[in-house]
């Protein structure tokens, strides 16, 4: 967004508000196993961190996430996803079968440290994808003559 | 053409209508949804992935394949959202545009 909302009083509760969201998300995703939530609910929690960020500062702003980092982000997400599905394949197990990975835990233990892995990854993609969705909407057409760094 | 359509969607209806009462009712324990995998699922999942919330344990790692698919799924549609609206991002890309 190139005109955010800006004001002392949305400076401040954004500023209040940003670290709860974000301890928030981290209790859906972490919790997720016992409670309902998970990896998609944690990550448009967190997107809605950087929008809100987005409609009071701009993009512009120092603190936030940058566009680049969001696809970053939802790449990485992937990349974790699917990279630990691989790396049960590794030690001769399926792939995605998280029961093979070697964690000094429990079996059952073991599966839900794989599970919360894939959960992050996921919470990562949909956070990236979510801010990039959002900058596309808000963005409009582009723009030919100015720079827009 | 147009009674063809309203025909067809009448007759859909009717079929739906008198084929809907064999339907087994939600929560029927006897049904074939809740007599194959579920019961496995319901008294398994706690003891075989450490999840209280079977929801969890069937998602991410009964049917992880499926979850990953969804993922991608997402992502390739945030591609495809930057693709069609034309955001610029990073140098890079701006650098190479006509």
């Amino acid at each position: 967004m190139k005109t955010p909302f800006g004001s002392e009083v949305l400076d401040a509760a954004c500023r209040l508000l940003v670290p709860f969201i974000m301890l928030f998300a981290i209790y859906v995703l972490v919790h997720g196993h016992d409670s309902p939530g998970g990896g998609f609910q944690a990550g448009t929690i967190l997107a809605a961190v950087v929008i809100l960020i987005r409609m009071v500062h701009g993009e512009e702003a120092s603190w936030g996430l940058h566009r680049t980092a969001a696809l970053g982000l939802a790449c990485g997400g992937l990349v974790i996803y699917a990279g630990i599905g691989f790396l049960a394949l590794l030690f001769n197990g399926n792939y995605l079968d998280y029961g093979v990975l070697p964690l000094p835990l429990e079996a059952a233990e073991v599966r839900a440290m794989g599970t919360l892995g894939i959960e992050t990854g996921v919470t990562m993609g949909v956070t990236g994808v979510m801010v990039l969705i959002f900058d596309a909407l808000t963005t409009g057409e582009p723009k030919e003559e100015e720079d827009v760094e | 053409m147009r009674q063809l359509a309203w025909l067809t969607c009448l007759l859909a209806l009717l079929i739906l209508f008198y084929v809907g009462d064999d339907l087994p009712a939600v929560g029927d324990p006897t049904s074939p949804a809740s007599t194959h995998v579920s019961p496995y699922y319901i008294e398994h999942s706690h003891h075989e992935t450490g999840a209280v919330n079977f929801v969890t344990a069937v998602l991410a790692d009964y049917r992880g394949y499926d979850t990953l698919g969804e993922t991608t799924v997402i992502f390739t549609a945030g591609l495809a959202c930057l693709l069609i609206l034309g955001v610029q991002i990073g140098r890079s890309i701006s650098g190479g545009r006509e």
